[in-house]
C-alpha cells in the first residue's frame, strides 16, 4: 500500500475503458478511442481519450491554429525564411504590436496588422474555449466553477492585450508575441512605471500566486498523506466523512489551530487561484491609466522606505547621453522607419 | 476550547521524535510536543527582536520597517547588534522556528498515522529561505548578501539583485521557477473549481463524484489525471516552484557573475548555426 501512495507508483491500475457519461441526443459525439499509457499511470489515470468534439471546440482549435500560424510565419519571414536561423533565433523572434503612430487605427499588415490579426484569432480561440468549458459543465450537470476561474485568467489576458491599450489609446501598449520579447515587455513595463513592486494590486497578485503554491503543497501533501485511508475520494468525503478527512482536519487543527473541511479547502484554493489573475489584471489596468509612477505613489502614501544617501554617485547621466535622449524624444514616432 | 466531535478518539499519546511523553499534550487545539516548545521559543524571540529592531529604527510605519543584514565588510563574522547582528540572530530564530515547525508536523503525522508529505513539501520552502540567507551569503563570503526583513525593503532587495544581473527573466532557473508557480496556480484553480463543481452542481441536481470529474476533463482537454494523480501533480509542481526559486538565486553570483542575457550565448554559438 505504501508503495502505491508515494509520489508515483509502479502499480498502474488498468480497469475497463470508461466511455464517459452518455450524451444527449442534440450533442456532438466524442472522438478518439481510449488508449492507455503506462507512464501516465505512474502518477495518475492511464486512460487518454475519448474527448468531446463540439462546435465551439472545433472553432476554437481553428482560431488557435490560425493565430499560431500568423505568429510563426511572421517570425519565419523576419529571418528571410531561413529554417536554420528560424530555429536558432526562435526564442528571440517576435511579432510586435503596431508602432505608436497608428494609435487605435488599423495598421498595414506588415507594420503591426499581423499582430492585430493574431491577437483577434487568439482571443477568439480563448473565448470559444471558455464557452466549451462552461457548456461541458452544464451538459454533465455540474457546477461551472472551473469556467469562472478560467474567466479570471482571461480577464488578465484581455487587460494586457485589449482593455488597457484601448484606454491608453494605442495598440502599441499591448504585449508582443514572442518568448523573450514578452519578458522584455514585462521588465520594461515595470521600469517605465517606477517599479511594479510598489503597485498594491501587483503585491496582492503575488501574494495569491505564492499563496496558491503554498496551499497546493499543503492540500496535495495532506491528501497524499491520508490516501492510505481513501482520503483522495474528496467528493465522497464531503458528503460522507471518513477517517481520511478526520485525520486530515486534525493534522491542521493540531498544527495551526484551524482546519478547513474537504469542501472549504477547495473554496480556499479556488479563490486563491482566481484572485491571482483578478488582482493582477487590476494592477495592470491602473498602471499608466491612473498611476504614472508606482515608486512616487509609494512615497506619497508612506510605504517607500527611507534609504541613507550614498556618497560618490554622479548627479545624473553624462551630458552626451542626455543630449542624445532629448534628440530621440524630439523625433516623431516612426520617423526612422 | 471544545474539541471536534470525533477528536477525542484521535488524541492518543505516542509518536514523538524527542522528549518521550514530556511534552506530549495539547493546549486548546494546538499540539505541543518538544518541537512545539522549540517553535514557540524561536518564534517569540525572533518576533521580539524584530520589534526591538523596529524600535531602534527610524519608523513605526509598517511598510517601511526594515531589519537589515550587516554591511558586506563584516564578511561571515558576527556583527554588532545595531549593524546587522540583530538580523543574524533573527535569522537563527527563523531557521529554528521553521525547522521545529516541520518536525512538529512530522510528530503530528506519526500520531495520526499519516504520510510525511506535508513536512516534505514545507521543507522545500525552508530550503528556498536557507538558500537566500545562508547558502548564497556563505558562497559569496558575507552575510550582507542576505535579504533585509521588511515589507518594502525585501521587495527593493529583489529589484536591486535582479538588475545587478541586468535582466533576471533571462535566468533559466528563474524561468523554470516562474513557470512552476504559474502552472501550480493554474492546476490549483482547475482542481478547486472541479471539486466545487462536483459538490455544488446547482439547484435540484445530485452531487457528482469521481466519474463525472474525470469525464469533464477528458471531454474538454482529452485527459483526466484522476483524484490521486492531481494531488501527486500538485505537490510535484509546488515543490518544484520552491526548489527552482532556490536554485535560481544560488547560481546568481556564486556561479554566474555576468548579466543573465549573456548566459544564452551558448545557444547562439552552437556549431551548426554559429556562423549564421
Amino acid at each position: 500500500m505504501a508503495k502505491f501512495h508515494s509520489l508515483y507508483t509502479s502499480i498502474a491500475v488498468r480497469g475497463p475503458d470508461e466511455p464517459g457519461i452518455p450524451l444527449a441526443d442534440d450533442e456532438f459525439g466524442r472522438v478518439g478511442g481510449a488508449w492507455h499509457s503506462r507512464w501516465l499511470g505512474r502518477i495518475g489515470e492511464m486512460q487518454v481519450l475519448p474527448t468531446y468534439l463540439g462546435a465551439t471546440g472545433i472553432a476554437s482549435l481553428v482560431c488557435g491554429f490560425i493565430a499560431i500560424e500568423i505568429i510563426g510565419l511572421n517570425m519565419w519571414a523576419s529571418v528571410n525564411w531561413n529554417p536554420l536561423i528560424f530555429i536558432k533565433m526562435l526564442p528571440f523572434l517576435s511579432l510586435e504590436p503596431p508602432p505608436p503612430k497608428y494609435g487605435l487605427s488599423l495598421p498595414p499588415l506588415e507594420d503591426g496588422g499581423w499582430w492585430l490579426a493574431a491577437g483577434f484569432f487568439l482571443t477568439a480561440a480563448i473565448l470559444l474555449w471558455w464557452v466549451r468549458m462552461y457548456r461541458r459543465a452544464r451538459a454533465l450537470k455540474m457546477g461551472t466553477h472551473v469556467a469562472w476561474c478560467f474567466a479570471s485568467a482571461i480577464w488578465l489576458y484581455l487587460v494586457l492585450g485589449f482593455i488597457r491599450p484601448l484606454i491608453m489609446g494605442c495598440w502599441c501598449e499591448a504585449v508582443p508575441f514572442g518568448v523573450i520579447s514578452h519578458l522584455n515587455w514585462t521588465a520594461t513595463f515595470s521600469v517605465r512605471y517606477g517599479n511594479l513592486f510598489y503597485d498594491p494590486f501587483h503585491m496582492l497578485s503575488i501574494v495569491f500566486l505564492y499563496g496558491s503554491t503554498m496551499l497546493f503543497a499543503m492540500h496535495a501533501g495532506t491528501i497524499l498523506a491520508v490516501a492510505r485511508f481513501g482520503g483522495e475520494r474528496e467528493t465522497q468525503d464531503i458528503v460522507d466523512r471518513g477517517t481520511g478527512q478526520e485525520r486530515a482536519a486534525l493534522f491542521w487543527r493540531w498544527t495551526m489551530g484551524f482546519n478547513a473541511t474537504f469542501e472549504s479547502i477547495h473554496r480556499w484554493t479556488f479563490w486563491f487561484a482566481t484572485l491571482t489573475t483578478l488582482c493582477g489584471g487590476i494592477g495592470i489596468l491602473i498602471t499608466g491609466t491612473i498611476v504614472d509612477n508606482w515608486y512616487l505613489w509609494g512615497v506619497e502614501h508612506g510605504i517607500a522606505p527611507e534609504y541613507p544617501q550614498v556618497g560618490g554617485l554622479p548627479d545624473g547621466p553624462p551630458p552626451k547621453v542626455v543630449i542624445d535622449m532629448r534628440q530621440r524624444a524630439a523625433t516623431p514616432p516612426g520617423a526612422s522607419r | 476550547m471544545p474539541m471536534l466531535s470525533y477528536e477525542p478518539k484521535y488524541r492518543v499519546s505516542g509518536g514523538t521524535l524527542v522528549g518521550g511523553d514530556l511534552f506530549d499534550f495539547w493546549i486548546g487545539p494546538f499540539y505541543v510536543g518538544f518541537f512545539g516548545v522549540a517553535s514557540a521559543f524561536f518564534a517569540t524571540l525572533g518576533t521580539a527582536l524584530i520589534i526591538y529592531g523596529a524600535a531602534m529604527g527610524p519608523t513605526w510605519a509598517l511598510f517601511r520597517i526594515s531589519i537589515d543584514p550587516p554591511p558586506i565588510s563584516y564578511g561571515l563574522h558576527m556583527a554588532p547588534l545595531r549593524e546587522g547582528g540583530l538580523w543574524q540572530i533573527i535569522t537563527v530564530c527563523a531557521l529554528g522556528a521553521f525547522v521545529s515547525w516541520a518536525l512538529r508536523q512530522v510528530e503530528i503525522c506519526r500520531k495520526l498515522g499519516m504520510g510525511y508529505h506535508v513536512p516534505i513539501g514545507f521543507s522545500a520552502a525552508i530550503f528556498a529561505y536557507v538558500a537566500l540567507v545562508v547558502i548564497r551569503p556563505v558562497l559569496l563570503g558575507a552575510w550582507g548578501y542576505g535579504f533585509p526583513y521588511g515589507i518594502m525593503s525585501h521587495l527593493d532587495w529583489v529589484s536591486n539583485v535582479g538588475y545587478q544581473y541586468l535582466h533576471f527573466h533571462y535566468n533559466p532557473a528563474h524561468m523554470l521557477a516562474v513557470s512552476f508557480f504559474f502552472t501550480t496556480t493554474f492546476a490549483l484553480g482547475l482542481h478547486g473549481g472541479e471539486i466545487l463543481a462536483a459538490a455544488n452542481p446547482g439547484h435540484g441536481e445530485s452531487v457528482k463524484y469521481g466519474e463525472h470529474e474525470s469525464v469533464y476533463f477528458r471531454d474538454t482537454i482529452g485527459y483526466s489525471i484522476g483524484e490521486l494523480g492531481i494531488h501527486r501533480l500538485g505537490l510535484f509542481l509546488a515543490i518544484n516552484a520552491g526548489v527552482w526559486s532556490a536554485v535560481c538565486m544560488i547560481i546568481s553570483g556564486p556561479f554566474w557573475t555576468h548579466g543573465w542575457p549573456y548566459w544564452w550565448n551558448w545557444w547562439l554559438s552552437i556549431p551548426i548555426w554559429s556562423h549564421l
